[in-house]
């Protein structure tokens, strides 16, 4: 791994109420790769994926100790632009819940709260993204029409396009094919291996092929704790941990 | 189950059947389109044209009123507070308790608001009361539809640096239009409909008036007054009136259910 740190946690507690989720992580996520989080259920990996972006903020009784650092700035400083933080990242939610608006709105929706407003400007823009997120070709004919009428994992590839269109850095993801078929699966696990060459992307899965195929980097979260982490060959092949071993196999889950 | 559905539709048939039956013969193409002329509660001629416009000016006004401040607070509920926040459900059980306040006890306090600024019964203490009384109601029915939007739909807006704002005016509204839109009209029959927040605070004229400052008649006092008469024509008046205000409500909720399906067309589940 040559590529330089893009996010790193230090020390990151996150308690919910009395009880803690995530014990005192310590990881360096590097730049344009793919990194997994893998874990069993309700182990953290999505609260973990949260801080990245500070939707952490939005829960009700959280409390967060410790440090994110994006490009070096920590992002949990008080005098940090939550927005400004929020634009660098895209975020794919395990189901697709695209705005309530048209396709071509639910792209130009970020681009246009961040000060780009002329027509033709939004048209090219809009066109780009949905190229990328290769689903231009299925809606370019009624890109009018409501986001909620495409079939889900279109809609999962217009969330991407919405994403990808203010110019992240980050593309966070958590299980994004879990709610998809396995076609429109693919077609998302096509898109993240175009795209890591130009973006930093996070994803969470529970899938463990799923980790193997994409990520160059992993990270294994079990009950909060940080167990391992490196380079996925590592991990897959060689794990430090006899508990990683475990889940690897398959023997714990 | 099934015996009450008959007896409630039973009821309601009778109902609609007496305003049917007992206004139609007074109905006439007067009746919509003359204000009253002299002697009109002895049996004269005219029309209740004034108690229409007024009405409907009213419902009108109010259902602005309310919508301007209502809005705002059901949105303040659900995403500026938080879901467990005690301060949100003392609101909301102070809305509720509003929502059943007799309409008469809104009349006598936008009675005395009046008093206390100096107007007197017009249309604008009309606005100010029914507003009282259909803002609780509207605020409500909003809230009941903002409560069931996705949080992970709000979380896309953030997620591309959308601030609160952006995302509750760009998004929070636009997939709660429908709901907004019916809890609009929900208030606005409310308040065409009430007779006794508008008794002393209106007041009544047989003139079609459009001023603010100047009293206005409305429907539900008309068939009062017309219902009071000891004339049986005029009495039969009262049902065409009633007739004529249940048509305009009917009118609405037709256009409120094409309106939710016109706007909701975008709404994600």
């Amino acid at each position: 791994m040559k590529n330089r740190t893009h996010i790193s946690v230090e020390n990151l507690n996150v308690y919910y109420g009395d009880n803690q989720v995530l014990k005192n992580v310590t990881i360096a996520i590097p730049d344009k790769t793919i990194t997994a989080i893998i874990g069993p259920s309700g182990c953290g990996k999505t609260t973990l994926l949260r801080c990245f972006n500070r939707l952490i903020d939005t829960v009700d009784g959280i409390k967060v100790t410790g440090k994110v650092l994006v490009d070096g700035d920590d992002i949990f400083d008080p005098q940090q632009d939550v927005t400004a933080i929020r634009k660098k990242m895209g975020l794919l939610s395990q189901r697709p819940f695209p705005l309530p608006m048209s396709i071509y709105e639910n792209v130009a929706y970020g681009p246009r709260i961040h000060g780009t407003r002329k027509k033709n400007e939004l048209d090219v823009i809009v066109e780009k993204y949905l190229k990328m997120a290769n689903i231009w070709d299925e809606v370019k004919d009624r890109l009018h029409e409501p986001a909620s009428s495409l079939s889900i994992g279109q809609q999962q590839r217009l969330c991407l396009a919405r994403g990808l269109a203010v110019e992240p850095e980050i593309i966070l993801a958590d299980e994004p094919t879990s709610a998809l078929d396995p076609v429109s699966s693919r077609n998302i696990e096509e898109r993240f291996m175009e795209l890591k060459n130009r973006y930093t992307i996070v994803m969470v899965t529970h899938i463990l092929r799923q980790a193997k195929r994409l990520a160059d980097y992993v990270v294994f979260v079990y009950l909060g704790e940080l167990i391992e982490h490196g380079p996925s060959k590592e991990i897959f092949e060689n794990p430090k941990e006899q508990i990683t071993k475990e889940y690897i196999k398959g023997i714990i889950s | 189950m099934l015996l009450s559905t008959a007896i409630v539709m039973f009821s309601l048939l009778l109902i609609l059947g007496t305003i049917v039956v007992k206004g139609l013969p007074a109905l006439s193409l007067d009746m919509i389109t003359k204000a009253p002329e002299s002697g009109y509660y002895l049996g004269g001629g005219g029309g209740i044209l004034n108690a229409i416009v007024g009405s409907l000016l009213l419902a009108a006004g109010a259902s602005v009123v309310s919508m301007i401040f209502g809005i705002p607070v059901a949105l303040y509920l659900n995403i500026y507070l938080t879901r467990k926040s005690k301060l949100a459900e003392v609101i909301r059980v102070a809305l509720d308790v509003m929502c059943g306040v007799p309409s008469i006890v809104y009349g006598a306090f936008g009675f005395a608001i009046m008093l206390y600024l100096g107007v007197r019964a017009s249309l604008l203490g009309g606005i100010i009361a029914v507003s009282l009384l259909i803002m609780p109601v509207m605020i409500r029915a909003i809230d009941e539809v903002v409560r069931l939007v996705p949080h992970e739909l709000i979380e896309a807006s953030y997620s591309v640096g959308a601030n609160r704002f952006e995302t509750v005016f760009k998004v929070v509204v636009r997939q709660t239009l429908p709901g907004i839109i019916s809890a609009v009209l929900l208030g606005f029959g409310r308040g065409i409909g009430d007779a006794a927040s508008v008794l002393f605070t209106t007041g009544f004229t047989d003139r079609i008036s459009f001023s603010l400052l100047e009293p206005v008649a409305t429907l539900p006092l008309a068939i009062f007054f017309q219902l009071g008469t000891p004339l049986p024509e005029v009495q039969q008046r009262a049902y065409a009136s009633a007739f004529i205000l249940t048509v305009i409500i009917l009118v609405l909720s037709l256009s409120a259910r094409f309106l939710v399906s016109r706007y909701g067309r975008h709404m994600v589940k």
